[in-house]
């Protein structure tokens, strides 16, 4: 029952914001900030008294800590089937705490319209939390799609227009539509497994289990793995399909582009290794050169056009298409290390993408404008601002002694064995990293300033968020233990599921060691 | 006394619209006639259950089977939606109000006739009577000029395809000498032969007419706006119904429609609905017009499931139709309700709608579950049933109609979030349309509100639609 509440509690917390909206501004608000504290408080106590360590090696069946199951379309074998593991654990963690951080940061942005602002976020927050716990595919997809239309309108109508007047709408349409075309391309796949294994066994599952199990002839699995891939490639984004990540990430509000950035990014990279991975492992493989090609793509691709943004939030956007371009090798280089440095990196990256746009929005609240030819030699105007954004644009071009770098740093080594010359090559946008952030320091921080009146300095509540990302930044870069040993299990099952058993051996004594 | 029962629905519908006819010969009294019309329908529809126990039954002219139960249910579901609609719709009407009640219930009686129909000659009665009605019920408002017009124009084109229909029956007559659709399959025997096949491709035109099949669908848009709010959601919903009902029994019963050629046919005409209408609707700044096209393409839709016609056909069909009809139902339910103040023209065009959540949040919640629905989002009806037609496309291999209904459905997308999006914008200026206030507690608010929850509940917990449809028995000549 704890994972029904899980899903339901940001749903009703939400439902609560709209209605305690006539009874003014602060009440939607504080119900926000305490349905995504007690989501997280009940994340964490889950983590407590449950065991995520490595199950015994050679289980058949795919372990899960906690499952919940009931019938809901008996017709088709379509169940309400909830599951978690170490990895839908750390991830819902991460959309509890992103959460309460969207809630913050809004605090002052948003002034009209308070409750239903937070019934969106919020609903956002519970579909993304379904999509996590979700392993009968039916309800997968229904969470996959459902949580898109808060966040249309998040970006619809809250959002910052861009220069021509009605761009917030254009951008979320173009959200819309990209996830949600590229999402009946996953219908289709998940169909087609569906009546493969109709055609096999005669009765009708979508349950994760015994979709796993269908054997495919191979072009059919190279089709049907390519429908995933598809749809978590627009999300994620993988290069030819990111239209739409720096239009909506500009014009959203401070809590949209945190919960993009932070969390529904990550479902892609959730949605690659917990269905794209062990359903088609064969056909995966196959891809897995021309996925880490468009890995590396992204790479450099984000990494140069960050370089050339005007926009502060633009460029954070486009920041993340370089992040997420590691995630992608990561993911299909399937070793065990580079795995977990792919949540590592995903953590990490939440954290640090997380801070940056909080920051903006926050440059944005006291200038006005988004634009880095308007900003300059903020440094000592702005108090406490300019020093987290060092800190947090050093974490985002992977300094070692935070999340980004270990993740980083896991991912290239683990590929090394597997892809060495995507790995070099992918070492070069490191360097982009670098050149980009402090790009970004330099242009709005120092140099001449265009203004010599001091900026308001940060208050505590701006300070609390600041400061716990960079704790946690931090933390999870110098004893990241507890992470990688709360994924471990989850992370060795799509390793085994996906098949490169001769780099087992490798890889554990490493983490022995 | 099977007869009677069989028949019992009809006969209640016929009977209540003669009683509403002597009620307004004798005394004009709107209230009483709603009232009466209203009765007379939910009897009809309480005796569908002492129908279904004697179902299957069948005479030479009508099948009263599990597929005419379902089809009766609806058209009579939709006509009772209508008549509520109306009721608030007309309240501000200076005409003559009562007469139009009794074109509804002709109407009823015209869909009851054809789902039941397995006769050519019950067919053309059942389709005659359901839209000679209507071309009074779309010209009500005849002062006005768009409602004339687009009465007018139904009624000419609706003759052209009548006519075809008519054709095509003659063709299979003088092939087979039969009539009833039982005979005809006998008669026409494996692919049809060639007068055969004409027959059924001016049969499918007829009909296609109707449903506004892409290329006969250039009526659709201009009827749709011009037509009074309910005259245009029983269009938009039990006439549809009523049609696709009996193509669906034509498909799975007659061979000549069997054929590969007529086959291939359906498919580029499901094809072309789907883009063609997607398309169409984009640049529509009047929200009935534009839901007229998204019918269009919903309509192709809802083909796919003819033309694979084996498997999934017939419970894919009938989870779309009832998907499609309650959400319909909805989205212009509010229409008409955000209508019903003004005596001059509906209020349909999108800038009326221009920041209706800030004034109206219920209602346009209802439109915006509505919207959704259309678009096939999770949480709402209209996701199980594209779930459906998706399915049932990648079962049969039909990769073609799969990929028309991804790429019509992101098309879709667009218009129906343009739509939402001005839901919920600021309003700048003064504002013409709106609907009553007390519109929630009023019959057609309860109506509108009931429909949304039934669109959402069905979309979360679709079981029993499901298990009925899978159910449906089609009785086999």
């Amino acid at each position: 029952m704890t994972l029904v509440g899980l899903i339901v509690i940001p749903f009703l917390g939400g439902l609560l914001c709209w209605l305690a909206e006539r009874r003014g501004d602060r009440l939607p608000r504080w119900i926000a900030l305490g349905t995504m504290a007690l989501e997280l408080l009940l994340t964490l106590g889950v983590w407590l008294s449950h065991d995520f360590s490595l199950p015994s090696p050679g289980g058949e069946a795919s372990t899960w800590a906690m499952e919940w199951r009931v019938p809901w379309i008996p017709r088709f074998g379509i169940e309400v089937h909830l599951a978690l593991d170490g990895l839908s654990l750390v991830l819902i963690a991460l959309t509890g705490f992103l959460g309460m951080l969207a809630v913050l940061c809004s605090w002052r942005e948003i002034v009209r319209r308070v409750g239903f602002f937070h019934l969106n976020l919020l609903w956002i927050l519970g579909g993304v939390v379904g999509v996590f716990l979700a392993i009968d595919l039916f309800l997968f997809f229904f969470f996959w799609e459902m949580m898109l239309v808060p966040m249309y309108f998040l970006i619809a109508l809250w959002g910052h227009s861009g220069s021509e007047g009605r761009t917030r709408i254009r951008a979320a349409t173009k959200f819309f539509i990209y996830t949600q075309a590229s999402g009946l391309l996953m219908l289709v796949s998940i169909l087609g497994l569906v009546f493969a294994h109709h055609a096999a066994t005669g009765e009708y599952s979508f349950s994760y289990d015994a979709l796993r199990d269908v054997t495919l002839s191979e072009p059919v699995a190279m089709w049907l793995m390519l429908g995933f891939f598809i749809a978590f490639a627009v999300k994620l984004p993988v290069v030819p399909l990111h239209g739409w990540l720096p239009d909506a990430h500009a014009q959203a509000p401070t809590a949209g582009s945190v919960d993009l950035a932070g969390i529904l990014l990550k479902t892609a990279a959730y949605g690659m290794l917990r269905f794209a991975l062990p359903f088609f492992p064969e056909a995966s493989q196959a891809f897995a050169p021309v996925a880490m090609a468009l890995g590396v793509v992204g790479i450099f691709y984000g990494a140069v056009l960050a370089c050339g943004q005007n926009d502060i939030k633009r460029l954070v956007a486009y920041t993340s298409i370089s992040h997420m371009g590691f995630v992608l090798i990561g993911i299909y280089a399937g070793t065990s290390l580079a795995l977990q440095g792919v949540v590592m990196l995903m953590v990490a990256h939440a954290f640090s993408a997380a801070g940056l746009f909080i920051l903006s929005g926050q440059l944005y609240e006291r200038l006005h404008t988004r634009d880095m030819r308007e900003m300059g030699g903020l440094w000592g105007r702005a108090g406490g601002l300019s020093g987290f954004t060092l800190c947090f644009v050093a974490a985002s071009l992977g300094l070692p002694g935070t999340a980004n770098f270990l993740g980083e740093f896991m991912v290239l080594f683990g590929s090394f064995s597997v892809a060495p010359w995507t790995v070099v090559i992918a070492s070069g946008g490191l360097v982009l990293a670098a050149v980009y952030s402090l790009l970004l320091m330099q242009r709005v921080h120092f140099g001449p300033p265009k203004d010599s009146a001091p900026l308001a300095d940060l208050d505590g509540r701006e300070y609390g968020m600041l400061l716990g990302l960079l704790a946690l930044v931090l933390l999870f870069g110098l004893y990241p233990q507890p992470l990688l040993d709360t994924t471990g299990a989850a992370m060795s099952e799509v390793q085994r599921l996906f098949g490169n058993t001769e780099l087992l051996d490798a890889t554990l004594t490493w983490e022995a060691s | 006394m099977t007869y009677l029962i069989a028949l019992l629905p009809l006969i209640l519908v016929c009977a209540t619209a003669v009683a509403v006819m002597l009620g307004i010969a004798w005394q004009r009294h709107h209230a009483s006639t709603v009232l009466t019309a209203v009765v007379g329908l939910n009897l009809a529809l309480l005796s569908l259950v002492a129908v279904h126990q004697v179902a299957p039954f069948e005479t030479l002219l009508v099948a009263v089977d599990g597929l005419a139960i379902f089809g009766a249910v609806l058209v009579l579901v939709s006509t009772l939606a209508c008549a509520t609609l109306a009721h608030a719709y007309l309240e501000h009407y200076r005409g003559p109000r009562e007469e139009f009640y009794l074109l509804l219930l002709c109407a009823a009686a015209g869909g009851l006739v054809l789902v039941s129909s397995r006769h050519m000659a019950t067919l053309f009665f059942g389709l005659e009577l359901l839209s000679m009605p209507l071309y009074g019920m779309l010209a009500y408002a005849f002062h006005e000029r768009r409602s004339l017009e687009a009465g007018i124009k139904y009624l000419v084109l609706s003759a052209a395809a009548t006519a075809f229909l008519l054709f095509g029956m003659a063709l299979a007559y003088a092939q087979t000498g039969r009539l009833d659709l039982a005979g005809l399959t006998a008669g026409l025997g494996e692919g049809g032969g060639a007068w055969g096949l004409a027959g059924a491709g001016l049969i499918l035109v007829g009909l296609g007419f109707k449903l506004s099949l892409v290329p006969f669908h250039l009526w659709t848009p201009d009827v749709y706006e011009g037509g009074p709010g309910p005259a245009a959601t029983f269009l938009a919903s039990a006439s549809k119904v009523a049609v696709v009902i009996v193509l669906l029994r034509l498909v799975i019963e007659s061979p000549a429609f069997a054929h590969v050629g007529v086959h291939q046919i359906l498919a580029v005409l499901a094809f072309a609905s789907m883009l063609i209408g997607n398309l169409l609707a984009l640049t529509q700044a009047n929200l009935k017009r534009l839901l007229g096209y998204s019918s269009i393409a919903h309509f192709g839709y809802l083909l796919v499931a003819l033309v694979v016609a084996e498997g999934l056909a017939v419970e894919t069909a009938a989870v779309y139709l009832v998907m499609y009809v309650v959400t319909t139902l909805g989205a212009f339910g509010v229409v008409t309700l955000v209508s019903s103040r003004d005596i001059s023209g509906d209020a349909a065009a999108l800038h009326h709608y221009r920041g209706l959540f800030w004034r109206r949040p219920y209602l346009t919640a209802v439109l915006t579950v509505a919207l959704l629905s259309l678009a096939g989002i999770p949480f709402t009806a209209g996701f199980i049933g594209k779930f459906y037609i998706v399915a049932l496309g990648v079962e049969a291999g039909r990769w073609w109609l799969v990929g028309g209904l991804i790429v019509g459905s992101a098309i879709g997308l667009y218009y129906y979030l343009r739509v939402m999006v001005t839901l919920y914008l600021v309003e700048p200026g003064m504002q013409r349309h709106d609907a009553p206030h007390d519109w929630g507690t009023r019959a057609g608010g309860v109506v509108v509100l009931g429909l949304a929850a039934l669109v959402v509940l069905l979309g979360v917990y679709p079981t029993p639609i499901i298990e009925w449809a899978a159910a449906l028995g089609v009785a086999h000549g």
